[in-house]
């Protein structure tokens, strides 16, 4: 792992809100291949650790590097354009506009054609096969001209994958990609970021409360605690460290 | 249907209410007698543009202005200051060019500097526009004419005074006003259809995307301020062009006729009551509207002469309250349409081929 050139790499990573330090120094690479599981009790940081590295917060110090790139001081387009692929913990769609829509909009921002005032949306034909394909494969298709409100929660879930997927990031991450869902509804999602996993060019960032989730997908288990990183290593080793033991599973997350 | 963007009407009586639209107002010097049904048509027309010009704003971009009259009032004050000094063709059209690109530009300052910042502060920032506008028309005499305006004299061709025929046509004696009529008539489709298409262009969709999500739609990385700033310039751009057409139409422009505060209300509510995000609906609100404002007062001095044996009932319709009928209409627009006229029935298609999963 450490000899592979870092997709992502957080340096003392650190943001506090008025007296409170929300991140505290987090420093950390994420490598191709790899699905990083993000775990700790409520309020650790990790949320907020995953805005600092997509832009919606700026840090307080430290720095975020993306590809040999700092991006640190670049807003969420601009790192989102360098490859840097987020979904969201609560939902976050275009309500009013159709599921395939949606999709549409993300192939549309990877192809950067979002200035084309003149030449109609439905006819750009390669962008409309991509999002038809890309609902195909988070099986979605049947729904493609829904309202995205229309939708059942884990079906919201699916499109924000396939809006994930749509950018084409390096660096994906998922913020508890299954909460929410229903028993039924847990694995087609699980599945699809297994087949993120399999294309070894890609990281994966996920914040994760679930053991069962970690098990099966991660390769990797860091854990944040008071916005410090606090342990750092293969799951099973992880899991059995005592502070671990004691930050983590010391809470109930009844989140989730 | 191209011509249309691919943007169908949605509802056979949508459809058939603008084919309609369409066709009375290509029709109307001929339809309807006398001058002032055919100032009213030309009224609606440029007031289609003006609403449809801020439903890209407002309802496609979800960007609350105030400033849609001050741009309205920079197209005609172009016009009337350039054809003050007389002049013909060439000085309505720099006029309205300089209108136009002064617009633009303010729009595109104003939306940079301000709208990285919240959207509230956007909005404050057009009022405090739109206020400085109509204070510096009415003090700058010098240059505007102050209260009383600027009365000018347009191009010959479309002067009241000018009949290029000998007998009438169809019944009909083409005057200046008739032509001038045609070119608005002309002005506003091409406008409209090229906002039809904008909205349905990557471009649009993107600014939807920005109107219903805009914390995701910079996630998926498109740099928003750059849409919304563009959103702005287009939309005062066209703002200019309708405030161009009005003055030329009129031949006078002041303060009151394109910058005051109760037109900016008004076009709020032609975009809102006709449905917001449909541009269709900003053509039927704009006509809904000035029909109200016309026609409300005479059909209510009507109303209160039949009435007039009835207690209580003449008061209730006297012309002088057609405010108030006005501002019922309107409560009963938003409380039976919510989403508009074009908005409510689209919906209604909708909702029989999507039932929402609750």
């Amino acid at each position: 792992m450490a000899n592979a050139v870092a997709l992502l790499r957080t340096e003392a990573l650190s943001v506090r809100f008025g007296g409170e330090v929300a991140v505290d120094h987090v420093s950390a690479a994420f490598y191709p291949g790899t699905l990083t599981a993000i775990v700790g009790p409520n309020g650790a940081g990790k949320t907020t650790f995953f805005n600092l590295i997509s832009g919606q917060i700026r840090a307080s110090a430290g720095e975020v590097w993306l590809k040999g790139e700092r991006i640190t001081r670049l807003s969420v387009p601009q790192r989102a354009r360098r490859g840097l692929g987020r979904a969201f913990q609560l939902t976050n769609l275009f309500p009013g506009l159709s599921v395939f829509e949606n999709v549409r909009l993300a192939v549309q921002a990877e192809a950067r054609r979002d200035f084309r005032l003149l030449s109609l949306a439905s006819d750009h034909h390669d962008l409309n096969a991509r999002s038809a394909e890309l609902l195909e494969t988070v099986g979605l298709s049947k729904r493609a001209s829904a309202p995205a409100s229309a939708l059942s929660h884990g079906d919201q879930r699916k499109l924000e994958v396939a809006l994930l997927l749509a950018g084409q990031p390096d660096v994906f991450m998922f913020d508890e990609p299954t909460a929410g869902m229903s028993v039924d509804e847990v694995p087609p999602v699980l599945d699809l970021i297994a087949a993120i996993k399999r294309d070894r060019e890609k990281a994966i960032l996920l914040v994760e409360h679930k053991m069962d989730v970690i098990r099966a997908l991660a390769d990797r288990v860091i854990v944040l605690h008071q916005g410090r990183l606090v342990a750092d290593g293969v799951p099973e080793a992880v899991m059995a460290l005592a502070v671990v033991q004691e930050a983590y599973l010391g809470s109930t997350g009844s989140e989730g | 249907m191209r011509l249309l963007s691919e943007d169908r009407p949605g509802h056979w009586l949508l459809a058939a209410l603008l084919v309609a639209l369409l066709l009375v107002l290509a029709f109307a010097p001929f339809l309807l007698p006398g001058t002032k049904a055919l100032a009213v048509a030309a009224r609606i027309l440029i007031f289609i543009v003006l609403a449809a010009s801020y439903d890209l704003l407002l309802g496609y971009t979800g960007i609350v202005s105030f400033a849609q009259t001050t741009f309205f009032g920079l197209g005609a004050y172009g016009v009337a200051i350039a054809l003050s000094g007389g002049g013909g063709w060439l000085a309505l059209i720099l006029g309205a060019a300089a209108g136009i690109a002064v617009s633009v530009g303010l729009a595109l300052a104003m939306a940079l500097l301000s709208l990285r910042v919240r959207a509230i502060f956007f909005s404050m920032i057009t009022l405090a526009l739109a206020r400085f506008a109509q204070v510096l028309a009415s003090e700058w005499r010098g240059l505007t004419g102050g209260e009383d305006g600027l009365t000018f004299s347009v191009p010959r061709l479309i002067a009241p005074g000018f009949h290029p025929f000998a007998s009438p046509i169809l019944g009909l004696r083409i005057s200046g006003t008739v032509i001038a009529y045609y070119l608005i008539f002309a002005v506003t489709l091409v406008s409209f259809l090229v906002l039809l298409r904008i909205v349905n262009s990557p471009f649009g969709r993107v600014l939807q995307a920005i109107r219903e999500n805009p914390f995701r739609a910079e996630a998926l990385g498109f740099r928003t301020i750059f849409h919304r700033a563009l959103a702005s310039a287009l939309a005062a751009g066209f703002a200019a062009l309708a405030g161009a057409m009005l003055a030329m139409q009129l031949r006078y422009t002041n303060p009151d006729t394109t910058l005051s505060f109760s037109l900016m209300i008004d076009i709020l509510l032609m975009v809102v009551i006709g449905g917001m995000g449909t541009l269709y609906g900003a053509a039927i609100g704009a006509t809904v509207m000035v029909l109200a404002q016309y026609y409300l007062q005479p059909g209510l001095s009507l109303l209160a002469a039949a009435a007039r044996g009835i207690p209580l009932a003449p008061a209730l319709f006297d012309p002088e309250r057609w405010l108030l009928w006005l501002g019922l209409i309107f409560v009963l627009v938003v409380t039976f349409f919510p989403a508009g006229i074009v908005g409510s029935l689209r919906a209604r298609a909708n909702a029989a081929a999507h039932p929402p999963i609750a």
